[in-house]
C-alpha cells in the first residue's frame, strides 16, 4: 500500500503501524432493531392497545408494532389527534382497569397531547405515554428531525405525570418500563410518561442475549394504619346522622361491594359524587339527590377520595365578592391518598379542609378493614337503631326518584328536546341491555341519568374529564367502548356538541376500527357553561346579558353531526327536533352499534 | 266547602288582573334574549340538581308572586348573577312573568309511561 511505503521502518518491539481500514459496505437493513425488544415490554406488560397518531420520532416503534409483534397486543389504534389518544386511554382504563398505551412525538405529540394528560392526572387515571425523541443530535437526518427534538422530552408534562423516565440504554427502558407501569397503577394512580429514543429504537440488537424484561410485581396500595381505622369505626358507630361521600373511590370493581356493605352494615346514606361508579343509583341508602340537606344535617361526614372536602362542607358564594362558609356542624373524616400525589404548580388539590381524623390512604383499599371494624363494634342495639335510621333514608330514597320523575315531567313535550326527556327515551331502549354509560360528565345533562336511570354494576359509569378540559368527552366514549367491545356491552355517549369539536375525527377511529358505541348528540349549539359564565360577568358587570352568545354560540351555521358522522363512515341519524321521533331512531341506532359498528344521532336540545 | 268555591272564584277571578301585569309575548322574547332559558329551561322546568352543580329553579308554573319574583332578581341568592333595574326593568320582569303564566302544568307523571317503569 502506498501508506504503508511511505512509513519508516520500525523495530521489532515497536507496534505495526496503523492500517487504512479496509473499504467496508455500508450495512442498510437490520432485522432485529432496538424497538423490537422494547414491543417485547409492552407485550410483558399486557398491553391490548396502543393509541397514537402516527410520528416520525417514534417510526420504529411504530412499525415494530405492525410487523414483529404482529399487531396484536398491542393493537394499533389510529387516532387522528394526540389528545384523542390520551383520552381514549382514560376512558379506557375507567372500564377496563388497566392503562393504554400511548405513542406520541417527544414535542409536537406531547404539546397535543397535554390537555388529556393533564384531566387524566386531576382524575388520578394512569395512561403510559410513550414518546418519540432523537437526543442524539448527530443523527437527525433533517430540519425536521431537529424541531422535533428536545433535551428534556417530559417536562412538559411533569407537573402532572406521576413518574418520567428517558432511558438511554435498552436494559433502563425495560426496566424503566416496568417501574413506571408500577408507578402508574399504585394508588394514587395517574399518567406516566417514557422515552423511547429513535437511535435507540433503531440500532440493531443482533447478538444481544443478555436483554430481560424484568418481572413486574404489582404493589399492594396504601391502606389506612389500623389505630386510624379503629377510631373511625368507632365514630361511625357513635354518630346519628352519619353521611358517606364518595368521590374518586371506585379504582376496580370490588369497589362497590365494599360501599354496599360498609352503608348497610350502618345503614347510613351515601351521597355519589358521579366520579367514579361508587354506588348504585338504586340502593335504598343512595341518597345523592339530597346531598345538600344530609350535609347540613349530619353530625359525621366520612369521605371517601373526595377531592374538594372543602367546597362539599361549605357555602361558596357565586356572586360578586368572595365569601365562604361552613355549612355543618358535623364532625369530619377522610380517606383519601390525595396528599400522596400533591404537585405544587397545579392547583388541582383544592382548598385547605381541616379534619376531626384524616386517613391518607387509598379510600378502597381501606375500606375492608373498615369493614371488619365496624363489624366488631356492632351490637343488637345498635343494629335495631341503624335499622330505624335505615328505613327513613330508604323513605327519602323513595321519595327522591319520585320528585325526579315529577321533575322530568315538566317540558316532556318540547322541542327543542329537553334534556330529562333524552335521557328518559336513552333508558327506555337500554334499559334491558348490558348498557355502560361513556359521557363524560351527566352534569351537562342536569345529572338526569343518575336521578332516573338504574346504576347497578361498576361498568355503568365512567364519570367524568378530572380536569374539567373540554375535548375529553368523545374520544373517552371511544375508549371505553373499545374496552367494553369484548365484553359485548352495549356503550352509550351523551355527547355534547362543543367537546366533540375539538377532536371529531375520533369518530372516524370508532368507524375505522369498528368501535361499537352510539353516540347521542346533546346537540345546545353553544358552549352552555361558557355561556352562563360570560351572563355572570355581564350581570356583575351590570351591562345586560343579551350579547353572552357572542363567542359562546355554535350556530350560524349550525353543524349537522349527521352528515359528520358519515362523513367519517359511521351511521349519522338526525337532527332530531321532536321528541317523539327520538326512540325509533335510538332503536335503529341500537341495532347497528349491535352488529358492531358505531352510531351517531343528533338530538337539537335544550341547553340542560 | 261553600267558602272553598267562594275562595275559588276569586282566585279565578284574580288571575286576568295579574296576567294584564305583562305582556307574555314580549316576556318570552326576553326569556331568550335575556338568556333566563339558560340556566331554567326554554319552557322554565328547571336545570340541574345535586349531587353536581345544582342550579335554575323550576319558574313555570311560577309559585311566588310576581312581587317576590321582581325581590329576588334584584338579590338573589345561590349562583344566580343580579340583574338589576338598569338592565332588566320592572316592567320587563312583570312580561317575563306574564310569559311563565302561559306555559301550562306538564301532564301527570302517571300520563307518562316512561317516567313510570
Amino acid at each position: 500500500m502506498a501508506m504503508a511505503a511511505a512509513v519508516p521502518a520500525l523495530s521489532a518491539a515497536e507496534p505495526d503501524p496503523p492500517q487504512e481500514p479496509a473499504a467496508k459496505a455500508e450495512v442498510l437493513t437490520t432485522e432485529r432493531p432496538g424497538a423490537d425488544f422494547m414491543i417485547d415490554v409492552f407485550k410483558s406488560l399486557g398491553f391490548e392497545y396502543v393509541c397514537a397518531n402516527p410520528g416520525s420520532a417514534f417510526r420504529g416503534i411504530q412499525e415494530s408494532v405492525v410487523n414483529y409483534g404482529g399487531n396484536s397486543k398491542p393493537e394499533f389504534i389510529t387516532c387522528c389527534h394526540e389528545e384523542s389518544s390520551v383520552a381514549m386511554g382514560h376512558g379506557y382504563f375507567k372500564v377496563e382497569g388497566k392503562p393504554m398505551l400511548v405513542f406520541a412525538h417527544g414535542t409536537v405529540g406531547l404539546q397535543h397531547a397535554s390537555m388529556a394528560i393533564y384531566n387524566a392526572f386531576c382524575d388520578r387515571v394512569p395512561v403510559f405515554i410513550v414518546l418519540g425523541n432523537n437526543l442524539n443530535a448527530a443523527t437527525r437526518r433533517s430540519q425536521v428531525d431537529w424541531v422535533h427534538s428536545v433535551q428534556d422530552a417530559p417536562s412538559l408534562v411533569r407537573d402532572f405525570t406521576k413518574f418520567d423516565d428517558s432511558p438511554v440504554s435498552l436494559e433502563q427502558f425495560a426496566e424503566s418500563s416496568v417501574r413506571a407501569y408500577k408507578v402508574a397503577m399504585t394508588a394514587p394512580s395517574a399518567p406516566v410518561v417514557l422515552v423511547a429514543d429513535a437511535e435507540l429504537s433503531e440500532t440493531p440488537i443482533e447478538g444481544r442475549r443478555d436483554l430481560k424484561v424484568p418481572r413486574l410485581t404489582a404493589a399492594s396500595p396504601p391502606a389506612g394504619d389500623p389505630a386510624a381505622v379503629a377510631e373511625l369505626a368507632g365514630m361511625l358507630m357513635e354518630a346519628q346522622n352519619p353521611v358517606i361521600v364518595a368521590g374518586r373511590y371506585a379504582r376496580t370493581q370490588a369497589a362497590m361491594a365494599h360501599l354496599v356493605e360498609l352503608a348497610e352494615l350502618l345503614q347510613a346514606p351515601v351521597v355519589d359524587q358521579g366520579m367514579r361508579m361508587n354506588f348504585p343509583s338504586r340502593h335504598p341508602l343512595n341518597l345523592s339527590g339530597n346531598a345538600g340537606a344530609l350535609i347540613r344535617n349530619a353530625d359525621l361526614i366520612l369521605g371517601l377520595e373526595v377531592p374538594d372536602f372543602y367546597g362539599l362542607v361549605n357555602s361558596i358564594s357565586g356572586q360578586l365578592e368572595y365569601s365562604s362558609h361552613l355549612v355543618t356542624k358535623a364532625k369530619l373524616a377522610s380517606i383519601s391518598a390525595g396528599d400522596r400525589l400533591a404537585k405544587s404548580n397545579y392547583q388541582d388539590f383544592q382548598r385547605y379542609q381541616a379534619f376531626d381524623l384524616d386517613i391518607a390512604a387509598d379510600g378502597e383499599a381501606t375500606l375492608p378493614s373498615l369493614v371488619e371494624a365496624v363489624k366488631h363494634r356492632m351490637n343488637g342495639d345498635r343494629k335495631r337503631a341503624f335499622e330505624a335510621r335505615g328505613a327513613k333514608v330508604a323513605e327519602q330514597h323513595a321519595a327522591m326518584l319520585a320528585k325526579a320523575r315529577l321533575d322530568a315531567s315538566y317540558a316532556w313535550d318540547a322541542s327543542p328536546v329537553s334534556v330529562a326527556r333524552l335521557c328518559s327515551e336513552v333508558w327506555a331502549q337500554i334499559r334491558n341491555e348490558d348498557w355502560c354509560l361513556a359521557s363524560a360528565s351527566t352534569v351537562f345533562v342536569s345529572n338526569w341519568p343518575l336521578r332516573l336511570w338504574d346504576f347497578d354494576k361498576p361498568y355503568r359509569h365512567i364519570g367524568g374529564a378530572g380536569g374539567a378540559g373540554m375535548g375529553y368527552g368523545a374520544p373517552a366514549a371511544v375508549g371505553a367502548a373499545l374496552a367494553n367491545k369484548k365484553h359485548g356491552r352495549l356503550t352509550v355517549n351523551i355527547q355534547t356538541d362543543g367537546d366533540l369539536m375539538y377532536a371529531p375525527g375520533v369518530l372516524w377511529t370508532a368507524a375505522h376500527h369498528r368501535i361499537p358505541l352510539l353516540t347521542i348528540m346533546h346537540n345546545n349549539r353553544a358552549y352552555h357553561q361558557e355561556m352562563m359564565e360570560v351572563q355572570i360577568a355581564a350581570n356583575q358587570h351590570n351591562r345586560g346579558i343579551d350579547r353572552a352568545r357572542i363567542g359562546t354560540s355554535i350556530d350560524d351555521p349550525n353543524i349537522d353531526y349527521a352528515k359528520l358522522a358519515q362523513s367519517m363512515g359511521m351511521m349519522g341519524i338526525g337532527p332530531i327536533h321532536k321528541p317523539e321521533d327520538l326512540a325509533p331512531a335510538i332503536r335503529r341506532g341500537i341495532e347497528t352499534v349491535k352488529r358492531g359498528e358505531p352510531v351517531l344521532i343528533d338530538v337539537v336540545t335544550q341547553p340542560r | 266547602m261553600k267558602k272553598s268555591v267562594i275562595a275559588g272564584v276569586i282566585f279565578v277571578c284574580a288571575l286576568p288582573a295579574i296576567a294584564q301585569q305583562g305582556n307574555a309575548e314580549n316576556g318570552k322574547k326576553l326569556f331568550i334574549a335575556d338568556g333566563c332559558y339558560q340556566c331554567h329551561g326554554l319552557q322554565g322546568q328547571g336545570g340541574s340538581s345535586a349531587p353536581v352543580g345544582s342550579y335554575g329553579a323550576r319558574l313555570a308554573p311560577p309559585k311566588l308572586p310576581v312581587a317576590a319574583v321582581r325581590a329576588y332578581i334584584r338579590h338573589p341568592g345561590g349562583g344566580m348573577p343580579p340583574y338589576t333595574a338598569k338592565v332588566l326593568s320592572d316592567a320587563q320582569i312583570d312580561d317575563i312573568y306574564a310569559f311563565l303564566k302561559t306555559i301550562p302544568a306538564p301532564r301527570p307523571v302517571k300520563d307518562i309511561p316512561l317516567l313510570n317503569p
